[in-house]
Parts: structure tokens; sequence; C-alpha cells
């Protein structure tokens, strides 16, 4: 665990445009992501399916020659080394490789930051006056869901039996502390007032490859962006975008050592559910917190006990191993929201979505003697999500000092524009500052220059460990342009 | 990178959960009320207008 997991999130936002029930959600997700584009040049993706076997000795040039490039200008790849795209119906931001969940919740932060300007952008590219509004949360209260997903690399090695044995209690009673909350239900589930998460209703199987229809909570999509032989990506779907930073760290760090402990054959037989689907529900739709569990022998229990013994599993494993700061705080953090959680749900508003807004829901209710489904609630339920900080009521919270942050507004800002520095999203992020008229296309795994010689050249990163800036940075100082660098990477081989 | 050790037992902390019920008292209640009023009153003046024409609106395309 000292070495660190690579982990990362992907987000898709709610679009619309006010006072427009028509309008065209690809046409202004498209003119978010190319009005972000036009501030820097348009590097495009590439779908290059070609992986080289091994780079093991690090960046390398590979091969020269056609790539297959996205035209569509509707991706592109920014300074930090995310990717802002547009996917489905939605602008999509998806954060540069980090290793642990300080920095993954950081760059988690940082897409919400460039949604507001690139939504500035897209509103001047369109020359609309009505004013375009971005959401970061994951469902329209009306059956439609869009995903806030999680990847962690994980070894191949370990036996994906004991990743879906561990992983599903572990993710139907997390729900407590990962939910951003929702008025209401959806997909034909029992009607409730109020539910801790914005996604349970949309799942409906155990484990599977889908996506977009009958959700699996394991979700088996596998391409690692990395060695296959020896990783895979996890990809978790089960999910909600969250705003409060705390709950980020907490949602990603405690998946990250769970993952750890079942890797390091560390946690005891798991608890296994009769029915995890329908607990998925059942947890989602109880803020109360009592609903029991049903296990296969019968014994019932709460998400909270399920989650103390998965905790205390963790832990123990976790001390005998010895672990970084980063992760004794994950540990820290996960111990304090199980014991608030236990005391008074409302206690952990300055840390968790769904609480806190349960609690602002609540204070409307009172006052207007609002029933669960009144537009007003409903509109609350939605603005809460705004990411512009003038509509955001997360951020009214956060201006009052309701929420307690992780963040200063100066580090969301940089992460911004500088990548992470202990991953090759390092790599990508400084080619796209220094050498971004040479860059033409990028991916996770590759970067594709044209030097103005006859073939393009692509360099591969097959190791997200490597392109560090401990590994590149006295490569690009004494490179200034793209084709030095280029040179001395070819020079570099053997 | 520094190492540490956790000494501290979990299922201490668990324990004392159910004992640290403190009771607020009244002004402290008080208190917490008014600050959610005038938290409720800053939100009124930014919410959308219409607030049922706006939810009506709002529909969006699956995705992942």
């Amino acid at each position: 665990m000292t070495a660190g997991r690579v982990l990362g999130t992907e987000t898709e936002f709610g679009i619309t445009i006010l006072n427009q029930g028509g309008f065209n959600p690809v046409a202004a997700s498209t003119a978010v992501v190319n009005g972000y584009a036009d501030r820097q040049s348009r590097i495009r993706w590439s779908y290059d399916e070609e992986s080289p076997g091994s780079d093991m000795r690090g960046i390398d040039v590979e091969r020269e020659g056609d790539f297959d490039l996205d035209t569509g200008l509707v991706n592109t790849v920014l300074t930090n080394g995310a990717r802002l795209y547009v996917d489905h119906a939605h602008p999509e931001y998806s954060t540069p490789e980090t290793t642990d969940p300080l920095a993954a919740a950081l760059y988690d932060k940082a897409g919400e930051s460039v949604m507001v300007t690139a939504v500035a952008a897209a509103q001047r590219l369109l020359g609309i006056d009505e004013r375009m509004i971005v959401h970061k949360n994951n469902s329209d209260g009306k059956g439609n869901s869009y995903g806030a997903h999680e990847n962690y690399l994980i070894a191949r090695a370990t036996p994906f039996r004991d990743i879906v044995g561990h992983l599903t209690p572990f993710f139907v009673s997390r729900q407590i502390f990962t939910g951003s909350g929702k008025v209401g239900a959806e997909n034909g589930r029992p009607d409730v007032g109020f539910q801790i998460t914005q996604r349970a209703d949309f799942f409906e199987e155990e484990v599977g490859l889908e996506t977009t229809l009958k959700r699996p909570i394991i979700n088996t999509r596998d391409e690692p962006h990395a060695d296959p032989g020896k990783y895979r990506r996890l990809h978790v779907i089960i999910g909600d975008a969250t705003l409060n930073e705390v709950q980020t760290f907490l949602k990603l760090g405690t998946t990250a050592l769970v993952l750890a402990a079942i890797e390091g054959g560390g946690l005891p037989g798991p608890v296994v559910l009769d029915d995890p689907v329908r607990e998925v529900w059942s947890v989602s739709h109880d803020p109360t917190l009592r609903h029991r569990l049903t296990t296969n022998d019968g014994t019932r229990l709460t998400a909270l006990d399920l989650q103390w013994s998965i905790f205390e599993d963790v832990d123990r494993f976790t001390r005998t191993t010895g672990v970084s700061a980063v992760w004794i705080q994950v540990l820290d953090e996960w111990e304090r929201i199980l014991t608030d959680l236990g005391r008074d749900p409302a206690s952990t508003s300055d840390r968790l979505d769904w609480t806190a807004k349960l609690r602002l829901l609540d204070g409307y209710r009172d006052r207007d003697a609002l029933g669960w489904d009144d537009g007003k609630i409903r509109l609350l339920d939605l603005q809460y999500h705004d990411v512009d900080p003038g509509r955001s009521l997360y951020r009214r919270l956060v201006t009052r000092g309701h929420i307690r942050r992780l963040f200063t507004d100066a580090e969301v800002e940089r992460a911004v524009s500088d990548p992470p520095q202990d991953t090759r999203a390092y790599f990508r992020g400084a080619c796209v500052t220094r050498y971004r008229d040479a860059l033409v296309a990028a991916n996770w795994d590759s970067l594709i220059f044209d030097i103005g010689e006859e073939t393009l050249k692509r360099v591969p990163m097959m190791n997200p460990l490597r392109g560090t800036r401990g590994h590149v940075e006295k490569l690009l100082d004494s490179s200034p342009d793209a084709a030095t660098m280029i040179r001395a990477l070819g020079g570099n081989d053997g | 990178m520094a190492e540490q050790k956790r000494e501290r037992s979990s299922s201490e902390r668990r324990g004392d959960a159910s004992t640290e019920q403190d009771v607020a008292p009244a002004a402290a209640d008080a208190e917490i009320t008014e600050r959610i009023d005038d938290l409720l009153e800053e939100i009124d003046s930014v919410l959308e207008e219409n607030a049922e024409e706006f939810v009506k609106n709002y529909v969006q395309k699956g995705g992942e």
C-alpha cells in the first residue's frame, strides 16, 4: 500500500439551458468541450487500439505511422492531464491518474472548476443569452441516470471472485457515506420521500458488463490502460458524484483500502447477502439507517453494522502492514463517519452531501410546510448540485462555514492547471503545456506528435507510474520543442 | 514515506458512540434555528425563479 495505488474518477455532468425544454444536449455538451478546448489547442483523443506489449523501460518512442484519430473535436486533454469530452449527451471530465485518494479528490473537485469555465465559454460560442446550467449530479428525477465512475488499478493475480465476494457487501453498505441524496424514487422502485443516493434505483444486477441498462453492482469492464498481464482496472459504477471533498476522499480511500486488504489476503470470508440488489435499494431508501440486511444464513444486520465489521477487518490488516499518512487519514475519517452516523446522521452534514441536503430540505419543509413532491423541494434537490458558485447550494453551505473542506480554492485552481507529479499524467499534462502545437492527439497510454516529418510519432506510456516528474522533468527542461524531446527519447532506447 | 502504526482500538470508539448523546440546551437550539432561517432566506435569493417549470423542463438523456 505504501507504493500507492493508481486511481481516478470520471464524472458525467447534467446539462440544461434555462427555459429551453427542447434544447439539444449533444450540441450543448459539444460546445462545453470545444469552448474549453479553444482556450488551448485542439488536441485530439486517439482511439488507436494498439497496445505495445510492455514498456517497462519507461517512456520511449514506439513507432511511426497513421493513427485512428478522433476528428469530432469533442475530446480534449487538459494541462493537468485530465480528459474533457462528450459522452452520450453529457459533458464528462476524467481526472488524471493519481496515486492516493486525497489527490484524486482534489482533481475530482478541479473538474467542477473546469466545468464552470467551460460553460461560460460554451455560452459565448453558442451566442445564447439563456443561461446554460451544469449539475454535478446523477439523475434527472425522471428515470434517467448518468454516471460517476471510480477507477482503481488492481493486481491481475487477485482472483476476481474474491473481488466480487468482498466488494458486494462493501458497496451495498458504503452507500450510507457515499450518497449525495435524492428526493423521491425512480425506475419503478417503491415511492420514498428522500433517499440516501442518486444511483441506487438504477442497479439491477449483481455482476455484469453493462453500464447503461441493467446496471450491475460490480462492473466487469476491464481496459487497464496498463500492462494487461499484470493489472486490471476496476471500474466502479455504483457511486454518486459527490461535492463534499471529505466524502469524495472517503469514498475513494475506503474502497482503495478494502482492495488492498483483498489483494493482501487480509480479510476473513465476506458476509454474503441474500439479495444484494434489493439491499442496494433498501439501504438507500432508509435515511434513518435502521434497515436490516439479510445474509444467506438468515442473520440480519444494518448497513452500519456491516461497515463496522469491514472497517475493523481492514483496520486490523492495515495496522499489521503499516501504511503512509494519507491512508491513516482514511481510516480515521472512516471510523469517525461510522461513529457519527451511528450517533446522529445529521451530525455528518459537514462531511456528507446527503445529510447536508436532507437538513436543508427539512429546514424548508418545516418553514414552508412543503411536501416531498413540491416543486420547490425538487428544485432545491437539483440546485444543490449546480456547479456555478453563485447558484450552487452546496457552495452556500461552504461559504457559511457548514462544510468541512480538504482543499483551499487556490489548491483547486492549481490542480486545474498542473498535473499530479507522480504518474504518467505529469508527462501528458506537461506536453500539453509545453508542446501543444506539436501534440496532435493523446489518450491514457500514449501521446502522438507531429514534428514536421513525414509520419507522426507515437510515445507509448503503458506504465501509469512512469513519466512522472522525477522521470521526465530533466528531459522536458532540456527540450525546447517536441522534435528535440522525441529525438532525445529515440536515442534512449536499448 | 513515513510509516505509522495504528494503536487505537476501533471497537472502543464504537462502544463510546451510544453514550455520547449530549443534549443541546434550549438556547443553543434557538440559535441553530435562527441560523437555519437565515440560511434559507439567503438561498431563497439565489433559487431559480419558477421552480415547477424548471423541474418540469429538467430532462436528461441517460449516460455512461
